[in-house]
C-alpha cells in the first residue's frame, strides 16, 4: 500500500479494483443539476435546529428561550459518548424549545430550538484554529466540539467513528466521492469548486489516524470532479498516500461496504465495522467539514444540498444554514412545478417523502427532490410472487429478498433473521426489478422495525421480572424478619419466672392492647418506637407498619385474645408491683424497635426514601411527632378507663 | 400531505413487468410453433386456440369464485403461457375435450386450488400433460407423421388440411377413407426406444427414412426454431442461462458416457436434444420461475437433475418422453435444494485479515 | 422361524440400544415452566387470573391453563406458546389487545396515601407518605395494578407516544391476497402515494 513519498495523483498503472455482486445501471439524471454553479442560500426569518440530527442520543439544550445567541455558538451539548453537539446556524434569539416536524420518514416531530434571525449573522466567540499539524486528542476534541457527523446521510457521529478501538489500526482511509444514487450531486460540486480543502481534510484524517493510504473514490460519471480533485493533487502540498481512484458507475458503489469491497476486494464482516478490518470510510464532505472546523475553528452550521427532480423549476445545488425550513428554499429553486408527484427528501432509491414544507435542512439532508409523474410512475398495486429471482441478481449483500419477502410478510420474524435481514442495506435494488411491483424494501423496514420492538420488549419484561423477583425477595425477607422477631419475643416471655408471670402478663397483655407507639407507660419511657414507626410507616414499606403492630400488639385492637388473661382489667391493680418490671419489658421492647428501625433506614428502606432531603425529613418527623401525641392521648384515655 | 400512509423508497420507475415477462415467452414459443404447423399440420394452432380459450374462462371463473377482479388477474398471461405450453407438447390430434379436461385439471387443480399464481408447487402445463397421459394413453400417443415426401412415401401416410385437422379435433373423426394407421407415426422417441427394446441395434434402427441429419425428420427442425426461441429468451433476460444449460448437460452428459460405452445400444448424445420435448423442457418448461428453484446454484442442480431423471426414464422407463416427470419430480425436490444452495451473504463466512 | 427369531434379536438389540442412549445422552432441558415464563410479557398484572406471571406460567405446565390468557401478551405471546407447547393457539378470551400505555398520576389530586406505592409489583412508583407519588415511566409495565387502590382515582394510563425513536415502518398497505390484486374499491391501493 506504501506510495513514493511524493504527491502522488495515481499509481503507475491501474489499480486492481474488485466487483460486488448485483447493482444496477440507472439513469444518473446528474446533469439536471450539476452544471449550475454553487450558491449560498440567503439567510432565513426562521431557523428551526432539531436536537437530533444524528445517530445517537439528542443533545441537551443549553439556551431558554430568549437567549440571545452568536452565529456558531453551541446551544446543545452531546448526551453521552454516542451523541453530538449543535450549534446556532446563525446570530438570532432563541424563541422556542419545542417539538416541530423533522425530516424522518415517519413524518413525526422532535424537540428543536427555533432561532429567529437577527440578519446580522454575526459570528460568536469562535476556538483558535489548530495548527497545521494538530495534536490527535485536540483535533478529536474539535470535531467533537463541532458537531460533525457523517454527511453523507448517515449523520454518525465523526468523534466516535474516529476513535478507533484499542489494537486496531486503520491502514486504509477511504474518501466516498461516489455518489451514486441519482440526481444527488452536492458531492459532485463540492469536489468541483472546493477540493483544496476536501483534500486539507483527508490530511489531517491521514495524520489522525496514521493510515498508509488514502483513497478518494469518484464514480466515472463525474469527470470534472476528477479533474479538479486531480489538479489539486498535482498542485497541493504533503499529499503522502492520498491517490484518486475512479470507479465504475454503478448503484449502489457509494454504499459504504461495497465501496471497501471495490477498492479493496475484502468485506466487512456481517454486522461489525470496517474498522475490524482496518479501514475506515469517511464522506468527502465530512472531510472538508473537518478541514473547516481544524483550520477556522468554525463548527458545523451549513451544509450543500442539492434541489432536483423535473418538478422543481431549476434544478441547482444550494450552500444551507442547517436549520433553514425546505419552503425557504424552493424559490431559489424555481419553485415546485404543477406536474409534481412526489417530494422527497434523500435520492429516489433511498430517501423518504416530504410531508411537511417547513421541515428543516438538517445534517443528514442532502436532497429535495421534486419528481414528475414520468419520473415516479405510481408502480401499481403488488402481483404475486412469481419467483423469478431477479431481485437476488440485483441484491449488493448476495441476499435472498425473495425468502425475507415470504417470511417477512408472513410476519415469521425468526425465519427473516435467519436470512440475514439486518444485512440488508434498503438500498431498493431489488424492488427496482421485481416484476410484480412488490414493494419488498418496506417488507424489510417493516421487519428490521418490528424485531428492534421485540427485542426491546424482551429487555424490558426481563428487566420488569428482575424487579418483580427482588420486590417479592424483599417482601418475603421482611416477613420472615417479623416472624422471627414474633418468635424471640414469645421465647423471651416463655422465659420469665412463674411469679411475675401473672403481673408480667398483664403489661404485657396491656401493651398488646394499646396501639403502636405507646408501650404501657408513655410517661416513663421514652417515645417508644417513634423512629420504628416513624420509619416504618414513612418509608412506605409494604406491610411493615401493620407488621409493627402486629408484632406488638398481636391482633391488633382485640383485646380479648385467648391466653391474655383478663388483659383490660389487669394492669392498674398491680402497677405498683410490676413498675419495674414493665419498665424493663418496655425498655426491652423499645431496643427492638430501635433496632428494627436502623436495619431499616441503613439498607432494606426502599429507595424512595432513602433520599430524603433534610427538610422531608423534619416533615415526616413532625408528622410522626403528631401521630405519637394522638396516640399517647389515646391510650392515655383507654388506660383510664381501664378498671 | 400524504393522508397518513407511509410509503418506502424507492420511487424510482420499475424495470419490468410480470405480464411484460409472459409476453416476451410468448413471442418466443412463435417461431417453434410456425416449424410445428409446417411439418404437421393445423392440429397444433387449433389446439392452442381451444386451449387458450379454455384457460383464460377457467380462470375466469375461479377468480368470480375466489370474489377477485378478474381482469388482473388473467391480464398477467401467465394462463395464456400455461395453455400455449400445454398444447404444443400434446399431440395434434387430441379431441377437444381432453384438451379442456388437461386444462382444466392444470388450472383448477394444479394452480388455483394452491393459491393462484406464484404459489402452486408443480408446472401446471406439466400436470395437466402427465394427467392426460396416464389416464388416457392412446389419445396422447396419435402423433402425425411429418409432411416430408420421403416419409409419407416410406411408410404410406397421409397428412391432414385444416379442415380435417379441425374436424378431427373437434368430432374425432378422420376424413372418409383414412384410418388412424394412414396419418399416425411414431414419433422418434417412440421409434426408438420401443425398437432398442426389441433388440435392434442403433445402426440398424437408424436405416429407417424416419431418421433426418441429427435426429428424426421434422422433430429435429421443430427443436431448432424452438431452439432460437429460448436463445432469445436469454439474450433479453427473460430467463437465465442456468436451467436451459443444466439440462442439457444433464442429459448430454449422461448420454455421451452410455454412448461411449456402447454405441450399438445407446443412441448418439445429440439424438436426444432434437427428439421429444428436450429443448421446449429446456428452455420454456423447467424455465417456469414459479416452480424451478430460485438460488443460482440449486438452478444448476434443478435443470441438471431434471436432464438426468429424463434421461434415465427414456431409457429404463415406461414412457418415451420423459421431460414432464422428470420436472414434476423436480419441483418437489426444488424447495429443498433452494434451502440448501444459498448463495454466500456479503460478509459472511470469509475470513478477513486484519 | 428365523425370521422371526432374527426380527426378534434386532428388536432386542434396538431396543437396548435406544434405553442406553435415552440415559447416557440425556439432557436436562430448561424445565418447561422457565421457558413459558421467557415468552410472557412479565407485567405481573394479574389479568390472567394468576398473581403474577410466574404462576400463570406454572399452570399451563400443569396443564391447568389455557394459553390464551394473558391480554398484555397478546396474540404474539399465544402464538409463541402454541408453538412452544404444540397447541392449538386460540384468540385472546375477552380482550381487545389495547396499546401499551403507562400509568400517570395525577400531581394535583394525589394525597400520598402509598397504597399505590404497594400494589406496584415492580416497585415503579416512587414517593413517601403524605409525599407526592409519582410513575416512574420508565418501569412502568402498564400492569393497571394501581389504578384500583388509589382513593382518590388519581392514576390514569396513558398510551405510550410513538417518537422517531420508537416509530415503526407500519406493514406494507394493499398487500394482494394470494393470486389477485386488490379491487378498485380497496382505497389502499390507490391512497398512499404522498403528493404535495
Amino acid at each position: 500500500m506504501a506510495s513514493p513519498p511524493h504527491a502522488s495523483q495515481s499509481r503507475p498503472g491501474p489499480r486492481p479494483l474488485w466487483t460486488f455482486h448485483g447493482g444496477l445501471h440507472l439513469p444518473d439524471e446528474k446533469a439536471l443539476s450539476s452544471g449550475v454553479p454553487l450558491a449560498t442560500a440567503p439567510l432565513s426569518p426562521l431557523l428551526v435546529i432539531p436536537l437530533q440530527q444524528h445517530i445517537g442520543a439528542p443533545a441537551k439544550p443549553l439556551v431558554g428561550v430568549g437567549d440571545r445567541v452568536g452565529k456558531g455558538q453551541l446551544i446543545g451539548e452531546a448526551q453521552g459518548a454516542m451523541s453530538a453537539t449543535v450549534h446556532a446556524p446563525s446570530s438570532g434569539t432563541v424563541v422556542a424549545i419545542e417539538e416541530r416536524p423533522v425530516p424522518h420518514a415517519s413524518g413525526l416531530s422532535a424537540p428543536c430550538i427555533l432561532i429567529e434571525t437577527d440578519g446580522r449573522d454575526a459570528w460568536a466567540e469562535l476556538p483558535p484554529p489548530l495548527g497545521p499539524r494538530p495534536d490527535p486528542e485536540a483535533l478529536r476534541e474539535r470535531i467533537r466540539w463541532a458537531g460533525i457527523v457523517g454527511l453523507g446521510g448517515a449523520a454518525f457521529p465523526s468523534s466516535v467513528k474516529l476513535r478507533v478501538p484499542a489494537g486496531q489500526r486503520i491502514h486504509t482511509l477511504i474518501l466516498n466521492g461516489a455518489e451514486c444514487e441519482p440526481y444527488i450531486t452536492c458531492d459532485d460540486r463540492l469536489m468541483r469548486d472546493r477540493p483544496g480543502r476536501i483534500l486539507a481534510g483527508v490530511r489531517l484524517l491521514r495524520d489522525l489516524l496514521q493510515a498508509e493510504a488514502c483513497l478518494i473514490a469518484v464514480e466515472d460519471n463525474k469527470p470534472e470532479a476528477i479533474a479538479a480533485l486531480r489538479q489539486a493533487l498535482a498542485t497541493g502540498e504533503d499529499l503522502y498516500g492520498i491517490e484518486l481512484v475512479v470507479i465504475p458507475t454503478l448503484y449502489p458503489s457509494g454504499g459504504e461496504k461495497q465501496l471497501i469491497r471495490i477498492l479493496t476486494g475484502k468485506e466487512v464482516p456481517s454486522r461489525g465495522i470496517p474498522a475490524q478490518i482496518g479501514i475506515l470510510c469517511q464522506n468527502i464532505a465530512t472531510a472538508a467539514a473537518i478541514a473547516e472546523a481544524a483550520e477556522e475553528g468554525k463548527p458545523l452550521i451549513s451544509r450543500i444540498i442539492t434541489l432536483t427532480g423535473r418538478a422543481m423549476g431549476q434544478p441547482r445545488n444550494l450552500e444551507v444554514a442547517l436549520g433553514t425550513p425546505i419552503k425557504d428554499l424552493l424559490a431559489l429553486a424555481g419553485g415546485l412545478g404543477s406536474g409534481l408527484r412526489q417530494l422527497l427528501i434523500g435520492g429516489p432509491m433511498m430517501g423518504f417523502a416530504c410531508d411537511d414544507l417547513g421541515m428543516p435542512v438538517t445534517k443528514g439532508v442532502n436532497c429535495l427532490l421534486a419528481l414528475s409523474a414520468a419520473e415516479a410512475p405510481d408502480p401499481g398495486p403488488a402481483l404475486a410472487c412469481i419467483r423469478c429471482g431477479a431481485c437476488a441478481e440485483a441484491c449488493p449483500a448476495s441476499l435472498l429478498p425473495q425468502q425475507l419477502y415470504w417470511h417477512a410478510r408472513a410476519r415469521d420474524l425468526d425465519q427473516a433473521r435467519a436470512y440475514h435481514l439486518f444485512d440488508c442495506i434498503e438500498c431498493g435494488c431489488c424492488a427496482v426489478v421485481c416484476p410484480s411491483h412488490i414493494p419488498l424494501v418496506q417488507y424489510y423496514r417493516f421487519a428490521k422495525t418490528e424485531c428492534l420492538a421485540q427485542e426491546r420488549e424482551k429487555r424490558q419484561a426481563e428487566h420488569a421480572r428482575q424487579r418483580h423477583e427482588a420486590k417479592t425477595a424483599r417482601l418475603e425477607r421482611l416477613e420472615e424478619e417479623r416472624k422471627a422477631n414474633l418468635r424471640k419475643k414469645k421465647e423471651a416471655l416463655a422465659e420469665k419466672p412463674a411469679p411475675a408471670r401473672a403481673s408480667a402478663s398483664a403489661p404485657a397483655a396491656a401493651a398488646r392492647t394499646m396501639p403502636l407507639a405507646d408501650a404501657s407507660a408513655p410517661a416513663d419511657s421514652a417515645p417508644v418506637l417513634p423512629a420504628g414507626g416513624g420509619a416504618g410507616s414513612g418509608a412506605g414499606e409494604p406491610g411493615a407498619p401493620s407488621g409493627t403492630v402486629t408484632a406488638l400488639a398481636g391482633s391488633p385492637g382485640n383485646p380479648g385474645t385467648p391466653g391474655t388473661p383478663g388483659a383490660p382489667g389487669t394492669p392498674t391493680a398491680d402497677t405498683s408491683a410490676v413498675d419495674p418490671k414493665k419498665a424493663a419489658i418496655a425498655a426491652a421492647l423499645q431496643r427492638a424497635a430501635e433496632k428494627k428501625a436502623a436495619l431499616a433506614r441503613q439498607g432494606q428502606a426502599p429507595k424512595n426514601t432513602a433520599d430524603l432531603t433534610p427538610a422531608q425529613r423534619r416533615q415526616v418527623e413532625a408528622a410522626e411527632a403528631r401521630r405519637r401525641e394522638l396516640q399517647a392521648a389515646e391510650s392515655a384515655s383507654s388506660g383510664r378507663e381501664q378498671p | 400531505m400524504s393522508g397518513g400512509i407511509v410509503i418506502s423508497s424507492p420511487f424510482a420507475g420499475r424495470l419490468n413487468r410480470t405480464d411484460r415477462l409472459m409476453l416476451q415467452v410468448i413471442l418466443a414459443l412463435i417461431p417453434g410453433t410456425l416449424a410445428m404447423v409446417w411439418y404437421f399440420g393445423w392440429g397444433v394452432l387449433i389446439n392452442m386456440a381451444l386451449a387458450s380459450a379454455f384457460a383464460l374462462g377457467c380462470e375466469a371463473l375461479v377468480m368470480r369464485l375466489r370474489g377477485r377482479p378478474i381482469l388482473p388477474a388473467i391480464g398477467d398471461l401467465s394462463a395464456l403461457v400455461t395453455a400455449l405450453l400445454f398444447a404444443i407438447t400434446v399431440p395434434p390430434t387430441l379431441p377437444w375435450w381432453l384438451t379442456f379436461l388437461g386444462i382444466a385439471f392444470a388450472i383448477f387443480i394444479v394452480k388455483q386450488l394452491y393459491g393462484g399464481l406464484g404459489y402452486n408447487p408443480f408446472n401446471p402445463a406439466m400436470a395437466g400433460y402427465v394427467f392426460l397421459l396416464v389416464s388416457y394413453p392412446v389419445e396422447m400417443t396419435n402423433w402425425l407423421a411429418p409432411a416430408i415426401p420421403e416419409v409419407l412415401a416410406a411408410h404410406d401416410l397421409a397428412t391432414l388440411s385444416f379442415v380435417d385437422s379441425l374436424r378431427l379435433i373437434l368430432t374425432g373423426t378422420l376424413p372418409p377413407g383414412l384410418t388412424w394407421d394412414a396419418v399416425s407415426a411414431a414419433t422418434p422417441l417412440d421409434e426408438m426406444f420401443s425398437q432398442l427394446d426389441h433388440n435392434s441395434t442403433i445402426p440398424e434402427i437408424l436405416q429407417s427414412p424416419l431418421w433426418g441429419d441429427f435426429g428424426g425428420r421434422g422433430w429435429e427442425w421443430v427443436g431448432n426454431w424452438f431452439l432460437l426461441g429460448g436463445l432469445w429468451m436469454i439474450w433479453r433476460g427473460v430467463i437465465s442461462w442456468r436451467i436451459p444449460v443444466a439440462v442439457l448437460a444433464g442429459i448430454l452428459l449422461p448420454a455421451g458416457l452410455f454412448w461411449l460405452f456402447d454405441p450399438q445400444a445407446f443412441p448418439f448424445p445429440a439424438f436426444h436434444i432434437f427428439a421429444g420435448g428436450t429443448i421446449l423442457g429446456a428452455f420454456f418448461i423447467a424455465t417456469d420461475p414459479v416452480t424451478a428453484c430460485t438460488t443460482p446454484k440449486g438452478q444448476l442442480i434443478y435443470g441438471a437433475a431434471i436432464g438426468f431423471i429424463t434421461f434415465v426414464i427414456r431409457h429404463w422407463g415406461g414412457y418415451p418422453d420423459a421431460v414432464a416427470f422428470a420436472v414434476l419430480l423436480m419441483n418437489i425436490a426444488a424447495p429443498m435444494i433452494d434451502h440448501y444452495t444459498q448463495p454466500r451473504v456479503f460478509g459472511h463466512g470469509r475470513r478477513e485479515e486484519t | 422361524m428365523i425370521a422371526i427369531l432374527a426380527i426378534a434379536i434386532l428388536a432386542a438389540v434396538f431396543g437396548l440400544l435406544l434405553g442406553y442412549a435415552a440415559i447416557r445422552f440425556r439432557v436436562e432441558g430448561n424445565p418447561i415452566a422457565e421457558q413459558i415464563d421467557a415468552l410472557l410479557p412479565q407485567t405481573q398484572c394479574g389479568q390472567c387470573g394468576y398473581p403474577g406471571c410466574k404462576p400463570y406460567a406454572e399452570a399451563i405446565a400443569k396443564g391447568e391453563a389455557p394459553i390464551n390468557k394473558c391480554v398484555p401478551g397478546g396474540t404474539t405471546t399465544v402464538i409463541a406458546l402454541a408453538e412452544l407447547l404444540g397447541r392449538e393457539p386460540e384468540p385472546i378470551e375477552g380482550g381487545v389487545e389495547k396499546p401499551k400505555a403507562i400509568a400517570v398520576i395525577d400531581e394535583r389530586e394525589c394525597i400520598g396515601c402509598t397504597l399505590c406505592i404497594q400494589a406496584c409489583p415492580v416497585d415503579a412508583i416512587m414517593g413517601a407518605a403524605k409525599q407526592l407519588h409519582a410513575v416512574i415511566a420508565s418501569e412502568c409495565t402498564g400492569c393497571e395494578l394501581c389504578l384500583k387502590p388509589c382513593p382518590v382515582e388519581c392514576i390514569h394510563m396513558v398510551p405510550i407516544p410513538t417518537d422517531t425513536t420508537n416509530w415503526k415502518w407500519p406493514f406494507p398497505a394493499a398487500v394482494p391476497a394470494p393470486g389477485t390484486q386488490p379491487t378498485a374499491a380497496d382505497p389502499a391501493a390507490t391512497a398512499g402515494r404522498a403528493s404535495v
